[in-house]
């Protein structure tokens, strides 16, 4: 292969495993909102509590990568459900901007809370992953890469499968579509929505934890910048849908990559942002989304 | 005839007045601390931030969190025009303002037919848009930020600021301000009612956008050093706090909201590492026990005053 | 239409209340003056943030100078103590910071801080109010001379050498030792340092016959993944790339260069040191990587300073720490001279030392420039660990 096509190659393997990441984050988020219409803005802050928590099993605990990947996912899926026992219930009834002030709230107290806890030093993840390289044509790629992708497949699908054809899911359904009716049909909303919460605040902490095994880095305030690009990529393949998140995810990780190998590195994240307008302006509900008609 | 000269509002002068002057007094005689200066002269910038957003989601009841991106773009239109290009501070506090409105208009007309949330994600899209515009504009400093002299004293900042808000109040409760309030109420049956919503909302846009830039202005001219990572989503957060929790909707809410937002940061400062915990902490609980902010959309002022006024041109008749 | 509106003065009765309130108790102003009193050292430091290393490794080395002079029986009769301001390694956050310190706490003078962008947002507030200020570590020119006008800034001094003697002598161990002559530079937007340094190094290269392939930003803090900008400096195939980052970031970049099979060398400035360097690339990562530095902690010269830092803190100073000690006792000295703590008085003193004998290096400043004439050395990474390559004085 010639140099340009090697690049190009080379650019789509970054975009696709950076989207991956995205896309992780995103299926929690997109999750959320479907369910209970909120825009969790402490999603990001899960993820990084996710990585702190794994990152303490892996190094105190010595556990290694699966244990402690659950470890994590545990922990958070019940940080999840106090959060919304605690803060967002109270204001189910309240207004959008309340909630979202609420969700503010506590993005801010899981970052500043933990930096109190594990103070705002860096910590280095341990290698957990075989640091194994693949060259396929002068094009580059790690464990870490695949892992990171067949992840986000498999959750993506395994979610889908959730929502889609379960009982639980299906509850899930009708509790998004109308919470009052779904409550008269004899479904736990609280319950359902608090199930909605755990298992959303159990992909973010995978997220993180897999995040922390690729980067080797993880601070307090990591969640702030992948929380807010997953939350784009959410709305990009059109919030509240679980294979939506999966394609923005990827497409906004593709974008980037692009963007930064054409030699504009420091207008990526401008890009990101334009390309989300553009498709709410002409698609508000996003890529994969449904229009829905204003009730008059 | 309308007495412009009632009770009320030679009350409200001679407070405001009085307020001014206690403040200069303490300053120009030294007794003032240089931190308590800042806190206040903050606190007037973002009462103005507050009314001017307010008028925007709660006015007009347009969920837009992107205020931090105007206030950037006067930010640093100011800068440019009284550091490069040596103009007064005055024009370069105009200037911003007004490029800011622009900016305003400009996102305003496509955006504004979104709804909800939609329009809030694109409005933050925006504020992150401009911010890297200004990190890749090397001529002001780009990341490492723009240094400028403070000429800002508490007598422009507090002028500024008394300026803007009556501006702002008068808006509301004139005929297109009204429109505004009914697009919040329901915008269909306003809209049914022959106004035109997408005008009225542009209009709203425009304005609030015209002072977050003015108090962008303010702020580059004040704090030495502006950076784009100020402005970033975070900063339009904590203006949207501020308003949300004086009360959305309520002017006096939006000034209350920032006096106790800012004080709260202030009185934290010498607890950096508890600063943000606390404020987290007291956002929550206070969205919990009262969503509606500590306005609600009431309207707290000297109306009392004007009651006797009313009886006493009542009981004259 | 009515002038005033009711709600308006409810905001006035509270900014009232507030300002009266702020208006008592706080008419006894602090005497610096006070002859016994121990005398104020401001220390504008990263104690938190990208660069939190740095503050961390200078306030204990302040911290260290200051306890030994006290124990000599302080400066001029009167003990010295530090107040920090965390400056969370952010530029804006350091102009609050030492407001707070200059102005709240009314210190005599201001140690920090450790990079540039930081220090440099911190000038106008000590200028401003007089107040004499020492970078240990920042190295950016336009610390010390207004670039605009040329003058040298009369309040801002620093402890170490500058960026275009740092880069130039980057350069010329690229051209010499490592035999390049194409180069790929990856700046950090956010940094004043890293410009400047990027700058020097470009300039001296060229001059050398170098070519330079390429130039990639980036952002420090918010960017974690540098694989779309290391895949296109790749396809540049340069010999070298010049880095001069932050430890943080650089151990993302290298690590993540040697991931996309680019094995060439990667040099930097002083940015890079600090161990957590290689807790982030891993010190296979590492190999073949080099670095500008101030002093080289095996040096002899440094012996006593780094046992004395043993004992009290447990671990081995890195080269800010150093240059935070120097920083120290040179602010120490220059009262003594001074024999007074008057701001003007120490600035003079500042301004006219000769000869002061810092463990890292003798410190003689110019006062056309304020900056010291220092030694700089070269450092290579191997086997997880920082060696001393070579030093090279000053022209």
């Amino acid at each position: 292969m010639d140099s340009i096509t090697t690049q190009v190659f080379q650019q789509l393997i970054n975009g696709l495993s950076l989207g991956s990441i995205y896309a992780l984050i995103a299926l929690g988020y997109t999750m959320v909102y479907g369910i209970v219409k909120l825009i969790n803005f402490a999603h990001g802050d899960v993820m990084m509590v996710g990585a702190y928590s794994g990152w303490f099993a892996i190094t105190v605990l010595h556990l290694s990568f699966l244990p402690a990947l659950l470890f994590s996912m545990i922990s958070c899926a019940l940080l999840g459900v106090l959060i919304e026992r605690i803060a967002y219930k109270p204001l189910r009834n309240a207004s959008r901007i309340a909630a979202l002030i609420t969700a503010i709230g506590v993005s801010l107290f899981l970052e500043y809370g933990g930096m109190l806890v594990v103070t705002a030093q860096v910590r280095t993840y341990p290698p957990v992953f075989p640091d194994t390289k693949f060259i396929v044509g002068g094009v580059y790629f790690k464990y870490g890469d695949i892992v990171m992708l067949i992840t986000a497949v498999v959750l993506m699908a395994l979610l889908h499968f959730t929502v889609q054809y379960t009982k639980v899911g299906k509850a899930m359904r009708a509790v998004s579509f109308d919470k009052e009716a779904a409550l008269l049909m004899g479904i736990n909303t609280n319950n359902i929505i608090s199930f909605t919460f755990a298992i959303g605040s159990a992909l973010a902490a995978a997220a993180g934890v897999l995040m922390g095994v690729y980067f080797n880095t993880i601070d307090p305030l990591m969640g702030i910048i992948p929380g807010l690009k997953a939350f784009v990529a959410a709305v990009l393949g059109g919030i509240g849908i679980i294979p939506g998140a999966m394609v923005g995810g990827l497409m906004l990780g593709l974008v980037e990559s692009i963007v930064s190998g054409l030699g504009a590195s420091t207008w990526r994240d401008a890009v990101a942002f334009l390309i989300l307008i553009l498709v709410l302006i002409i698609k508000p509900s996003g890529l994969f989304g449904k229009n829905v008609r204003e009730k008059v | 005839m309308r007495n412009w000269f009632n009770r009320k509002n030679i009350v409200s002068l001679l407070g405001i007045v009085l307020l001014y002057a206690v403040v200069q007094g303490l300053i120009v005689f030294d007794i003032m601390p240089p931190f308590y200066k800042l806190t206040l002269i903050l606190i007037c910038i973002y009462i103005i931030l507050s009314t001017s957003l307010n008028l925007i989601n709660g006015i007009t009841g347009q969920f837009s969190i992107g205020h931090a991106g105007f206030m950037a773009v006067g930010a640093y239109v100011s800068a440019m025009v009284t550091v490069i290009m040596h103009g007064p501070l005055l024009l370069g506090l105009f200037a911003g303002a007004v490029v800011s409105a622009l900016a305003g208009l400009i996102v305003g007309l496509p955006t504004l037919r979104l709804k909800g949330d939609y329009l809030a994600i694109a409005t933050l899209g925006f504020g992150e848009i401009v911010r890297i515009v200004f990190l890749n504009m090397d001529f002001v400093g780009g990341a490492a930020g723009f240094t400028l002299p403070s000429k800002i004293t508490w007598t422009w900042a507090f002028l500024l600021m008394v300026v803007s808000v009556i501006l702002i109040k008068n808006f509301v409760g004139s005929t297109h301000g009204r429109a505004c309030i009914s697009i919040r109420e329901n915008e269909i049956a306003a809209e049914s009612m022959g106004i035109n919503t997408t005008k009225y909302k542009v209009m709203a846009f425009t304005i609030g956008a015209f002072f977050a830039g003015l108090a962008g202005g303010i702020y580059a001219n004040y704090m030495y050093i502006i950076q784009p990572g100020t402005f970033s989503f975070l900063k339009s957060f904590d203006i949207l706090v501020m308003v949300v929790l004086g009360g959305l909707g309520s002017i006096s809410g939006g000034i209350v909201g920032a006096i106790v937002y800012t004080l709260i940061s202030a009185l934290l400062a010498g607890i950096p590492e508890w600063r943000l915990v606390i404020t987290a902490v007291f956002l929550v609980v206070m969205m919990i026990f009262r969503p509606t902010g500590i306005m609600g959309t009431k309207e707290f002022g000297l109306s009392f005053l004007r009651k006797k006024d009313d009886k006493n041109a009542a009981s004259k008749n | 239409m009515r002038l005033f509106s009711k709600g308006f003065s409810l905001g006035m009765i509270a900014l009232l209340s507030v300002s009266l309130v702020a208006g008592c108790g706080t008419t006894a102003k602090t005497g610096s003056s006070d002859t016994s009193a121990p005398i104020k050292v401001g220390g504008n430091l990263e104690l938190s943030g990208g660069t939190a290393m740095f503050g961390q490794a200078a306030q204990n080395s302040i911290n260290l100078a200051f306890e030994q002079q006290n124990a000599k029986g302080g400066v001029l009769g009167r003990k010295l103590v530090l107040v920090s301001a965390d400056n969370k390694s952010d530029a804006g956050e350091s102009t609050s910071a030492v407001t707070k310190l200059v102005t709240q706490d009314k210190v005599v003078a201001v140690l920090g801080s450790m990079t540039s962008s930081v220090t440099l947002a911190a000038v106008p507030v000590v200028t401003d109010n007089k107040i004499p200020m020492i970078s240990p570590s920042g190295t950016n020119a336009k610390l010390t001379v207004n670039p605009d006008t040329g003058e040298v800034r009369p309040w801002i001094f620093r402890a170490c050498f500058i960026d275009p003697f740092q880069g130039q002598v980057g350069a010329n161990f690229a051209l010499t030792n490592l035999k390049a002559t194409k180069a790929a530079i990856m700046i950090d937007q956010k940094s004043d340092y890293s410009k400047g340094l990027a700058d020097a190094f470009v300039t001296n290269f060229k001059k050398g016959n170098g070519t330079i392939t390429g130039t990639e930003n980036y952002v420090a803090g918010s960017d974690k993944d540098f694989r779309p900008i290391l895949t296109r400096i790749k396809s540049q195939n340069p010999d070298m790339v010049w880095l001069p980052g932050y430890y943080q970031e650089v151990g993302l970049i290298v690590k993540q260069a040697r991931e996309l099979g680019m094995m060439m060398p990667f040099m930097g400035g002083d940015g890079w040191d600090d161990p957590q360097l290689f807790n982030i690339a891993g010190p296979e990562a590492l190999n073949n990587t080099f670095y500008v530095d101030h002093v080289a902690t095996d040096d002899p010269a440094m012996a006593t300073f780094v046992s004395d830092y043993k004992a009290k803190f447990n671990s081995v100073p890195n080269a800010m720490g150093t240059l935070g000690y120097d920083a120290a006792n040179l602010l120490i000295k220059a009262i003594e001279n001074a024999q007074s703590t008057d701001s003007e008085k120490v600035r003079t003193a500042l301004e006219n030392m000769k000869g002061f004998k810092g463990v890292a290096g003798d410190i003689t400043i110019d006062p056309k420039t304020h900056n010291p004439q220092k030694s700089a050395v070269i450092k290579a990474n191997k086997d997880g660990k920082p060696t001393f390559l070579t030093r090279v004085a000053p022209e």
